[in-house]
């Protein structure tokens, strides 16, 4: 008996060591999230001023001094890249969690109530058509932008996708056996939800919420370079490269470490979906 | 067929009328009064009031909404504050650049990435199929914008091979108009191109797995056959969708790429509208491209019966 307890807690031990060897893509990409969330909540002790203007040292190129090079305003781009992070991080997130959370609220009630499913689903294929960029540009000439703003407008076009697949897994997870067992059990509706079908959705959706997080900082960076995004006196990666192309030939730095923060950022948190996106379930990788 | 694609021309009015309905309803949720937002930061009372009648904005909502639907039917966009021209005109005289850009970015990703999805399936699991799959995990993640630079600074400025920026109409050649569309193209295309070669390399390995591709194996038929001819054919449904499906992130990179490579198209109109806040044009560009994407996908819902016979509605 204590024989088997030993052996059932080494397994687990060694399970989490030889799960990220197996899985090189989720240990790869939640090790380059996982530096990159702590650059940007250490940025203040260790990257310096990122708003602090030296016209003596402006367009400079990258040194020991200022790694990454100067701006056109002389100010540190190593430090607006690492305080840049912030943002991107901040809307990813926030805007994952959002997402999955409306899908949960709206897609569990449209895949059990017929009614109330049509009325959403159109409602959803309408928000679809709705490009996300034009749609947060309107919102911003209409309101005075922010933060709040930019997570609103990136926000209403990606959730329908969380919406319908949680609606799809409902839909499916009705008919099962257990589903059924519980009904004729006479469990109410709540229960029958809450209890037996939200699991269901648990894994699918974490695979889709990590796609949103990475089509949520595209999208937030590519409102920061147009100019719709947050406002332009915090850095972030949109906007340190909007406010460079001039000296596109004069200072590559300042628009190449930017980008390539924002693209291997995007990179790694489409590299941790793929990789749990098959761990979790295999057959998903072809549905989706 | 034909009751499927009544069903379907019906679903796609409802969605355009939904689309309207949020177009028109963020002027109304917007804090403050659509009125002055229309009429911008310096107007006076009296153009404030002027605006107010002509949006009719005593009346109620659902009145002010179907007039509005009315007009947009008919082509009238609205009134652009900024240069007093109806928004019609102005996105008219946008469009070539608009559609020059989309319509080559559409056809060079569609023949790239088809290729190299039936290449890398081909090779599944090879060095081949791992350098084309990361290439496109990396399209995929490269906002266009990064792209477009990196492509400007190495082609243009380095290399000098081709221009800068800017537009010049298919009217003064076809060597003028294509070079200054080439690097355009090729940052705008790259995600997209990512999208379809990820679909077409697991639709082609699906298909690839079954009985008859063994069958044509076995009564000798050239790997070339095998792979456009029966492989496919038989793989084109899901490859077809995401084509539609990926137009969306087409148009958002649009208004992108038009601001890099600073193409006068509908994308920059929009763009340029917001230091403006002339909000008719935007409300104008997002009926357009909307309009745009739901047209695409119906047509590309429709020639599913055109690609794969065993379709049936």
């Amino acid at each position: 008996m204590s024989d088997l307890a030993i052996s059932a807690g080494s397994v687990r031990r060694r399970g989490v060591s030889s799960f990220l060897a197996r899985n090189r893509r989720i240990s790869l990409g939640g090790t380059v999230i996982l530096l990159m969330i702590l650059a940007a909540a250490f940025a203040p002790l260790f990257a310096g001023d990122p708003d602090s203007m030296n016209p003596m040292i402006r367009l400079e190129a990258p040194s020991a001094a200022h790694w990454f090079g100067t701006d056109s305003l002389g100010r540190d781009v190593f430090a607006r890249t690492v305080f840049g992070g912030r943002i991107s991080l901040a809307i990813g997130l926030s805007v994952a969690i959002l997402a999955v959370a409306l899908g949960i609220l709206i897609g569990l009630p449209a895949g059990y109530y017929r009614r109330f499913d049509a009325l959403v689903m159109r409602v959803m294929d309408g928000l679809m058509s709705i490009p996300s960029i034009l749609l947060a540009i309107s919102l911003v000439a209409l309101t005075n932008g922010g933060v709040p703003i930019v997570i609103t407008a990136i926000l209403l076009p990606e959730m329908p996708r969380e919406v319908r697949l949680v609606r799809a897994i409902v839909l499916s997870a009705r008919e099962r056996p257990f589903v059924e067992a519980a009904v004729a059990g006479g469990a109410r509706t709540r229960k029958v939800l809450l209890r037996h079908i939200l699991p269901a959705t648990f894994a699918p959706l974490t695979v889709q919420g990590t796609y949103v997080c990475a089509s949520a900082i595209l999208v937030e960076a590519a409102l920061s370079f147009l100019g719709a995004g947050v406002p332009p006196s915090i850095p972030t990666w949109g906007n340190m490269i909007a406010s460079s192309q001039l000296y596109l030939g004069l200072a590559p730095w300042n628009i190449f470490f930017p980008g390539v923060a924002l693209a291997v950022l995007v990179l790694a948190v489409n590299l941790l979906g793929d990789g749990l996106r098959d761990h979790l379930d295999p057959r998903l990788a072809r549905s989706l | 067929m034909a009751a499927y694609t009544l069903r379907r021309l019906g679903s796609t009015v409802v969605v355009m009328l939904l689309v309207g309905i949020f177009v028109f309803a963020l002027l109304h949720i917007a804090p403050g009064d659509p009125a002055a937002i229309i009429a911008g930061d310096n107007a006076t009372p009296a153009e404030i009031a002027s605006i107010r009648q002509q949006l009719g904005l005593a009346d109620p909502l659902s009145v002010q909404f179907v007039r509005w639907f009315w007009h947009l039917l008919h082509g009238n966009f609205g009134i652009s504050i900024f240069s007093d021209t109806p928004v019609i005109t102005l996105i008219g005289q946008r469009l070539p650049a608009t559609l020059s850009l989309t319509v080559l970015t559409i056809a060079f990703a569609v023949i790239v990435a088809v290729a190299a999805g039936v290449l890398a399936a081909w090779r599944a699991g090879g060095v081949l199929d791992g350098s084309l799959m990361g290439f496109a995990a990396l399209g995929f993640s490269t906002p266009v914008f990064v792209v477009g630079y990196f492509l400007i600074y190495f082609f243009s400025i380095r290399l000098r091979w081709l221009p800068v920026q800017g537009y010049v109409p298919l009217s003064h050649g076809l060597w003028p108009w294509l070079s200054h569309l080439i690097l355009p193209t090729v940052a705008l295309g790259l995600a997209y191109v990512a999208l379809i070669a990820r679909i077409t390399r697991a639709s082609m390995l699906e298909v690839l797995a079954e009985d008859y591709i063994r069958t044509a194996r076995a009564k000798g038929a050239s790997t070339e056959a095998i792979l456009f001819r029966h492989a496919l054919k038989n793989a084109g449904v899901p490859i077809v969708t995401v084509i539609g499906i990926g137009v969306a992130l087409l148009v958002s990179g649009v208004v992108v790429t038009e601001t890099v490579f600073n193409i006068p198209g509908i994308g920059r109109l929009a763009v340029d509208a917001i230091t403006n806040r002339d909000y008719p044009i935007i409300q104008g560009v997002m009926v357009i491209f909307s309009g745009a994407y739901v047209i695409i996908n119906l047509l590309v819902d429709l020639t599913y019966t055109l690609i794969d016979p065993r379709v049936r509605y």
